[in-house]
């Protein structure tokens, strides 16, 4: 099958057609370019703190902020900050991966962990928090994630945190929220999350928004990084996987489906966050770590005070 | 053909031949999911197998 922008073989066939490997690249990173400048998601002061986990789409988000800032003189100081959680023959493969990455790239990398923080790994503190609380897998670890990335890129100095989260990612979210009523958290995603208003919360951001996952594992198989599948021993435990499953499912009957979940929503964000503005919930500060939190005490430490 | 599975760490020998759709098609595999390759060149669906051929089947799921 012939490119069809040129004679070459394609790589993948979009919906406008068959790409090749040159075309593709340029495709794929005009398009995170485009989702930044467009969601205006790096300005020219900001200190970028990159989450970082050694996967396919932390590493090229982390590639691709350095290009997009490098393209348009853009003088942010750039570092990746990595968590590990504590999984047994998963994360040390991964972080391996991204210190190799950041050395031939040179960025800082800097790594914080569950143990040092809650004192136990994510392995060791999961099966007392389920005891406790019924929490699964995957809500204890994003939780502590979550928090971590928070507090370390706030200490490093960091003005927008990053993420590698991409179309896959996102579609599901949305239509977990929606599957579980949980409107309240809808407002709360998108390709920037965060207050800037708050000074407890460092934006977020997500310049692979509109990129699949299976693009962007082709992406990084034709730039040739480094990155070794590896599956996490909870993920198929987890609410998501059934619904990636059904997406994927979904998408091969029906090409395009997963984009427009995304452009549904987008175009509803803007009255879910004015929703939020409206009911003007406050956020405190959790009485244990001093961290943001709408409760007395943060879920990462209750959680952790469960320990 | 031998084909291997990068997502089960496993390989697979069978007398196969025609398009990587019809391939993905016998082994129960969603397209959306993966990256098929022979000889380190992405192949798109339509394109045509062999039966001494070693093709790579990539996850593109993120893994965690």
């Amino acid at each position: 099958m012939q490119c069809h922008k040129c004679e070459q073989k394609a790589v993948l066939e979009l919906q406008h057609g068959p790409i090749c490997k040159n075309h593709f690249i340029s495709y794929f990173e005009t398009k995170v370019f485009k989702t930044i400048n467009k969601f205006q998601l790096i300005d020219r002061e900001d200190t970028i703190c990159v989450a970082t986990s050694g996967g396919k789409d932390s590493l090229t988000v982390l590639y691709l902020t350095k290009k997009y800032c490098a393209k348009y003189n853009i003088p942010a100081t750039i570092f990746a900050l990595g968590v590990d959680e504590g999984i047994m023959n998963y994360r040390e493969k991964t972080i391996s991966d991204l210190k190799d990455f950041c050395k031939e790239h040179d960025t800082p990398l800097h790594l914080v962990s569950n143990k040092e923080e809650f004192g136990k790994t994510l392995d060791e503190a999961y099966p007392i928090i389920n005891k406790g609380t019924k929490k699964k897998t995957c809500n204890v670890c994003g939780v502590w994630r979550r928090f971590l990335l928070n507090k370390h890129a706030k200490r490093l100095g960091a003005t927008k945190v990053v993420t590698g989260h991409n179309l896959d990612d996102e579609a599901q979210v949305i239509l977990m929220n929606l599957f579980k009523a949980n409107t309240k958290l809808a407002g709360r995603i998108g390709p920037s999350t965060g207050t800037q208003e708050q000074d407890q919360f460092i934006q977020r951001v997500k310049p692979l928004y509109m990129c699949s996952d299976k693009e962007v594992r082709l992406y990084t198989l034709l730039k040739g990084f480094n990155v070794q599948y590896s599956e996490c021993p909870y993920a198929q435990t987890g609410y998501r996987y059934e619904i990636q499953d059904m997406l994927n499912n979904f998408e091969a009957k029906f090409k395009g489906t997963k984009l427009g979940i995304i452009h549904s929503f987008l175009d509803l964000l803007p009255q879910l966050k004015q929703r939020d503005i409206e009911k003007n919930e406050s956020v405190g500060s959790c009485i244990e770590c001093g961290e943001a939190s709408n409760n007395d005490t943060c879920n990462a430490c209750s959680m952790r005070l469960m320990l | 053909m031998k084909v291997i599975l990068e997502r089960e760490q496993s390989t697979k020998v069978l007398t196969f031949n025609g398009t990587v759709q019809a391939l993905l098609k016998e082994l129960h595999i969603n397209e959306e999911t993966v990256l098929v390759i022979r000889n380190n060149t992405v192949l798109t669906t339509e394109e045509i197998l062999n039966n001494n051929d070693t093709i790579d089947i990539l996850s593109v799921i993120s893994g965690g």
